[in-house]
């Protein structure tokens, strides 16, 4: 009697109120700590140079875990959009370091162009059209963050409209990753072969070698980092992010619900191109490389890896995954190369098998007591599979919305 | 472009066809007829090559009078022995995993990793040829100006062999029968009494041990090492989702179409961009066709 | 000429040269709430499939209100006022029951109004509104993968009435509920019939008998009968297809 019925409305926004735990809100602060400070603080420049270069790796784990974790989507082609900020950044670097080269210069001016040592070793006479572009830093910046994502846009969506499936996009994207080696490696002349484009010395004057340089190029990997990180975790937390994990579990039902999943997949896509390319970018300017050895079949499906060590859920726990991964890689490389291959070889299978989420999906576990993605704070933290059935037993379930 | 260089070119054709759709088969039955991506199949026909080899080696040391014969030897070797290992994996990795096509991926691409190396460290670091045998050298001069390699026409011969024993098994024995009542409706047939698990294990190992003659039977044309599998697993997914995972027919047909486009655009451009272009191709095939060129419709 | 909302006309698919709908005529009136009963095979599913985009007809016409639902796909029929329910439970587990019902919510389904969305009292107040109707009012914090069978088909029901569908195509909504849920489930239907057109697969006759104002009866792809539940009832070929069956 004196407690009346709360009002309609009450309810529905009583539903809705956050219960995120602390570990989930802080997560990203954490990071930030560990990237800004303890780690420019505790290792020495040659160590932070590494870290610098599993960070520009770890971009495009951000963008796996949004379009994997996320949207379902597999892509074993981020390396490609690594490639293309990578390469476009080192296009950049190279005509820079050319141009203010006196012997180049001097070659230059026999051939009446500025041409990249690499192309006169190959006797190519003139520089390629479309690396003109790359003299100026308006073209090429731009261009790094809206060449990959409009790619990725009109491929994701032109497949997906046609309702290509999921394990097909896989295979394609896995097709792209080795056209973009092979053509790498076969145009020698123009794009620097199986060596790539080294060799720079300034990005916009400024010296690539100078320490403080280096440090400086830290600092702005890791505030770009954190920029994607907040940028991925805004998307999931919107109505957007919700669609995606509603397409990823029951796209036939979002159809209708009146939504486009196509467009949603390409966009999420998109997203994660630019990432990788961002991160592609960053790679080249603090190791002064780009390579085809980062571009085909087996970096882009070992960056799938980070984001798995990491939690295919978890944005934040991709750069730890990273991280780790690639630190591991130094260390074995470091002491005994030849069992680097059966480490990540397991890893795969290890993850797969008995971590399907990851650290993050261990640490929840563990905090809350075994419950798998019981407290995190990301919009769906559950899988597909939820509890994770006793093997095999889900076969015998019968098949529920397959190929049938 | 006269008559001997057509010939000769059309020949080039048919033999990367019977190449690819010796690679494909394989991965026919285990992707396209169970949807298990497995990403160690390259390494499985490695396996098979490197049988090859140890059988090479071992008629050299122990049986040279025989040496002449090691061939099929090698090749039934390498079929038990991928088929084995097909089944042990399929036992104790790929059984869990049916529900979750793109983390079979995944797991199946780390254990073609430490293949890989396995290979690099316990076999040899470095390529490894076998000896052609005697019968298998020279060509065959069909008309004055068109030679044909007799190591190609074998494998020609060994294609259509397996092809038709592949046909066969699946469409005229009972265990066929089993497969496909398998694939096609899985509680059915479990319904119907079939042990589904077997018949799971069996077709994979199957699958394997065609992968396995595939790469025994390349020992003919090129060396192989650690690396191999890896180069040849894109094109032969290429190939069978190209064809429509569900049709073997397709897979055939499409192993075809690939290995003529390879032969005819090798006139115009180098091998690898080539490659590269059938690759981009096929994508685009892809897109108008997104179930393969061969699918038949189904109600879904 | 009464006013209908959905015209189907000449309505054939085949698969593999099996026609599982074969040469339909089908008619539903405004506010009208029809049930569509038929043996096993008879083409009831497919039907709905074809009104509502996820199967193509091979031929014929589907027009709803002034569009023609042939040249269109799933999420444009949607938009203008098809709603579709499927035989098996289809909503998003992962999600809450609240989720579920937000995202249905006929706003913002594009994709730079979906990622700068904000909710508001409107949304709030009809979410309410739905899930007072769909008796899920004490679970809308569950994920929807928690809830039993037949809330499962309450909370689907509820997703397309959040879309303020002018059509709702249902494909048996009472399977797997218990007699009481049926009987809630025919005062939901009933209630929210009004003002909207309802197009029910139903095997369970008790039920239909409950809701239908309208009975129609597919055999083999083809129309076998229509008219109200007594008629069809005494109708001596839709006996002998029930019975020989």
């Amino acid at each position: 009697m004196s407690m009346p019925r709360p009002s309609a409305s009450r309810t529905a926004a009583e539903s809705i109120r956050s219960e995120r735990s602390f570990l989930a809100k802080a997560s990203i602060p954490i990071l930030a700590v560990l990237l800004l400070a303890a780690l420019p603080l505790t290792l020495d420049i040659f160590r932070l140079g590494l870290a610098a270069k599993y960070l520009s790796l770890s971009f495009c784990a951000v963008g796996i875990v949004l379009i994997w974790g996320y949207g379902g989507i597999l892509s074993l082609g981020q390396g490609v959009f690594f490639g293309l900020g990578s390469y476009m950044m080192a296009m950049f670097l190279k005509l820079e370091s050319t141009g203010a080269d006196s012997s180049a210069q001097a070659l230059s001016s026999f051939f009446g162009s500025n041409l990249p040592d690499f192309m006169v070793w190959n006797s190519i006479e003139t520089l390629p059209w479309w690396w003109e572009p790359f003299n100026h830093a308006w073209f090429t910046i731009p261009a790094i963050l809206i060449l990959p994502a409009v790619l990725a846009f009109v491929l994701a969506y032109a497949n997906f409209r046609r309702r290509i499936g999921d394990v097909y996009f896989s295979i394609v994207t896995l097709a792209l990753s080795a056209i973009l080696a092979i053509v790498i490696i076969g145009q020698q002349g123009v794009t620097g072969g199986v060596n790539g484009i080294n060799d720079f010395r300034t990005f916009l004057g400024i010296n690539l070698d100078d320490d403080k340089v280096k440090v400086s190029m830290y600092y702005i990997t890791c505030v770009l980092l954190l920029g994607c990180v907040m940028i991925g975790t805004f998307v999931l937390r919107s109505r957007l992010g919700k669609v995606l994990v509603a397409i990823r579990d029951r796209e036939d039902r979002v159809r209708f619900s009146g939504y486009d999943p196509a467009l949603f997949k390409a966009f999420i896509f998109a997203i994660a191109a630019v990432f990788s390319s961002i991160g592609g970018a960053m790679f080249t300017l603090q190791v002064g490389l780009a390579s085809p050895s980062l571009v085909g079949i087996v970096p882009s499906v070992e960056m799938v890896i980070y984001a798995a060590v990491g939690g295919r859920l978890s944005l934040v726990g991709a750069v730890y995954g990273a991280v780790l991964v690639g630190y591991a890689k130094t260390f074995f490389s470091e002491n005994f190369v030849e069992y680097w291959m059966y480490f990540i070889g397991g890893l795969f299978v290890v993850v797969v098998m008995f971590l399907p989420d990851g650290l993050a999906g261990l640490i929840d576990r563990i905090r809350g007591g075994g419950k798998p993605g019981a407290s995190s704070g990301e919009p769906t933290p559950a899988r597909e599979d939820g509890a994770s059935p006793p093997p095999g037993a889900a076969r015998l379930a019968g098949e529920t919305g397959g190929a049938e | 472009m006269t008559f001997d260089m057509l010939a000769s070119q059309a020949f080039t054709g048919v033999s990367i066809f019977t190449i690819l759709m010796l690679m494909a088969l394989g991965l026919a039955i285990v992707f396209g007829l169970m949807g298990v991506i497995n990403m160690a199949h390259g390494e499985l026909m490695a396996m098979g090559a490197y049988c090859s080899y140890g059988t090479a080696l071992f008629f050299h040391a122990y049986l040279p009078d025989l040496m002449d014969y090691y061939v099929f030897v090698g090749i039934a070797l390498a079929f038990v022995v991928t088929s084995i290992f097909g089944y042990l994996l399929e036992r104790g990795l790929i059984r869990f995993l049916y529900k979750r096509p793109l983390d079979t991926l995944l797991a199946t691409w780390g254990l073609s990793l430490i293949l890989q190396q396995i290979y690099r460290q316990f076999i040899n670091s470095k390529e490894v040829e076998v000896p052609t045998v005697s019968w298998l050298r020279g060509a065959w001069q069909a008309t004055e100006g068109v030679a044909l390699p007799l190591s190609r026409l074998f494998i020609i011969g060994l294609a259509v062999v397996t092809a038709f024993a592949v046909w066969w098994l699946l469409f005229r024995t009972r265990w066929g029968l089993r497969i496909r009542a398998v694939t096609q409706n899985r509680t059915m047939a479990g319904a119907a009494g079939i042990d589904t698990n077997k018949v799971d294990a069996y077709t994979f190992a199957l699958g394997c041990g065609l992968a396995g003659i595939a790469g025994s039977s390349f020992t003919m044309l090129a060396s192989t090492g650690p690396t191999t599998g890896q180069q040849y697993i894109v094109d032969t997914f290429i190939v069978v989702v190209f064809g429509g995972v569900e049709s073997l027919i397709g897979t055939i047909a499409s192993a075809f179409i690939i290995g003529q486009m390879q032969s005819w655009f090798e006139f115009g451009m180098s091998g690898s961009m080539a490659r590269a272009s059938i690759l981009l191709l096929v994508i685009v095939v892809l897109f108008f066709r997104p179930n393969g060129l061969f699918a038949t419709k189904v109600r879904r | 000429m009464s006013e209908y909302i959905l015209a189907v006309e000449g309505l054939t698919v085949s698969f593999d040269g099996f026609r599982a709908v074969d040469d339909l005529n089908f008619y539903v009136e405004k506010d009208e709430l029809r049930c569509v009963i038929g043996p096993n095979g008879a083409g009831k599913t497919t039907l709905l499939d074809m009104i509502c985009g996820k199967t193509k007809p091979t031929g014929g016409t589907i027009k709803f209100k002034t569009f023609d639902l042939t040249g269109m796909i799933e999420y444009q029929i949607t938009r203008i006022g098809v709603g579709r329910k499927f035989q098996n439970p289809s909503v998003y587990e992962d999600l809450t029951v609240f989720e579920n019902l937000e995202i249905s919510y006929p706003k913002k389904r594009g994709l730079m109004g979906s990622l700068f969305f904000r909710r508001d009292d409107d949304l709030l107040s009809k979410i309410d509104e739905v899930a007072e109707q769909i008796f899920l009012h004490e679970v809308l914090r569950h994920k929807a993968g928690k809830l039993s069978h037949g809330q499962k088909q309450w909370l689907e029901i509820g997703m397309l009435l959040m879309q303020d569908p002018e059509l709702l195509l249902l494909d048996e909504p009472v399977a797997g509920m218990s007699a009481k849920e049926r009987e809630q489930t025919a005062y939901l239907l009933n209630n929210i019939s009004k003002g909207r057109s309802i197009v029910v697969i139903e095997h369970d006759m008790a039920f239909v008998r409950m809701i239908a104002h309208k009975v129609t009866v597919l055999h083999q792809g083809k129309l076998l009968a229509e008219g109200s539940m007594d008629q069809v009832q005494a109708d001596e070929r839709v006996k002998d297809v029930y019975l020989g069956h």
